[in-house]
């Protein structure tokens, strides 16, 4: 380390579920300079301080989604969050709001992925296609009108973000929905009717209360809550046209 | 899963809120500045006979029916949301009130402007 380091205190929310009844905050003072992330922050803890401490990463550089925790309240990924900016007070860093614990700063993802596998994501073509009819040609227009939902990284900031995920846990949420909307609206995708029977429902678009904080939060620049709203007035116009509309019906 | 009934309510709230967005600031101005106060328009222009044969119109009937309707619609929905975000959620007994008030503001209004006969 250099001569000039500075020591921060970093509090981490423990839960250790074969000792602790609830998660406790234990504190740890660490030695950084200006250009470590709060990820590397914890790794400096791991590796010299406490071996015992858990926490999910991988790629270090904001793009597999693995390090969101809560950073002084707020959902930040720790990768992309540096402690220079907690300075010369300290941070408390704590698993994502709204999930369930499994251990330290790892969440249960089990729900969000559960989710994520409901709503299809992944084209469905309109008819099928054969070989030999060639690839499926987009226009700039066209792939504008998906492109920043399909940033997502799947990083669940969103979900600790939003409150009426906390409040009610089968509302699909801000990031699944964004998805669900970048499949809907890709020129190439005819799966529009099977995922909105989702998201026509409460759990769907209007478990949304348009609180926008989803917005705010992530890091890739995806905005939730513009893709709810836009299906809100798509699913409002379904709703008093399905029985003129031919096959607008549905369930 | 069932198809929301939401989409009613939020076409209220929707059409409440572009109102509000449109007229309400200039309404307050005119009904509440303007007049009073007798700049551009004459201090009588609300007075009861002006506000009688504006209501006896249908145009008049519809449109102070919308702004009265629409603009409770929209508060409903909002208070309602609002109180849910706050944690508040007696669910049925809040839309009752919320949802029951604007419905009762919308019959009592738009029986009362029926009664003002020509
Ligand atoms: S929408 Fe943004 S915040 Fe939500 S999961 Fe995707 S990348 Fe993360
Ligand atoms: S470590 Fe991959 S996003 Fe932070």
């Amino acid at each position: 380390m250099a001569e000039n380091e500075k020591i921060i205190e970093i509090e981490v929310l423990r839960y250790r579920p074969e000792q602790d009844k609830e998660p406790v905050l234990q504190t740890y003072k660490v030695p950084f300079t200006d250009d470590m992330s709060v990820l590397q922050g914890l790794q400096y803890i791991k590796d010299y301080l406490d071996g015992t401490v858990s926490f999910r990463w991988s790629c270090r550089m904001a793009i597999c989604g693995s390090c969101g925790m809560m950073i002084d309240g707020k959902p930040k990924l720790s990768c992309k969050t540096f402690l220079r900016d907690y300075y010369p007070g300290g941070l408390r860093v704590e698993a994502l709001a709204h999930l369930p614990i499994e251990r330290d700063l790892v969440v249960d993802a089990t729900d969000f992925v559960t989710k994520l596998e409901s709503i299809k994501p992944y084209i469905i073509p309109k008819e099928p296609r054969a070989l030999e009819q060639g690839e499926y040609l987009q226009t700039p227009q066209q792939r504008d009108m998906y492109e920043q939902f399909s940033s997502c990284i799947n990083c669940m900031l969103c979900y600790a973000a939003c409150p009426q995920y906390g409040l009610n846990p089968k509302f699909t949420g801000p990031g699944i929905l964004a998805l669900m909307h970048r499949y809907n609206a890709d020129s190439r995708d005819g799966g529009q009717a099977e995922r909105n029977e989702l998201g026509y429902a409460d759990e769907g678009y209007w478990g949304c209360t348009a609180v926008g904080y989803c917005s705010e939060v992530c890091p890739k620049g995806v905005d939730p809550a513009n893709a709810i709203n836009q299906n809100k007035m798509n699913s409002a116009i379904n709703y008093f046209t399905r029985f003129v509309t031919p096959g607008g019906a549905g369930k | 899963m069932k198809r929301s009934n939401e989409p009613i309510f939020w076409s209220l709230f929707g059409a409440g809120g572009m109102l509000a967005a449109l007229i309400g600031p200039a309404l307050v101005f005119i009904t509440g500045i303007a007049v009073p106060f007798g700049f551009v328009f004459s201090p009588d222009t609300m007075s009861y006979a002006h506000m009688l044969a504006f209501s006896q119109s249908w145009a008049g009937k519809v449109f102070v029916l919308a702004v009265i309707a629409l603009f409770l619609w929209h508060a409903a929905h909002r208070i309602h949301i609002l109180l849910h975000d706050f944690g508040v959620h007696a669910v049925t007994a809040v839309r009752v009130l919320c949802y029951g008030g604007a419905f009762a503001g919308t019959v009592i209004a738009a029986y009362t402007l029926l009664m003002i006969k020509a």
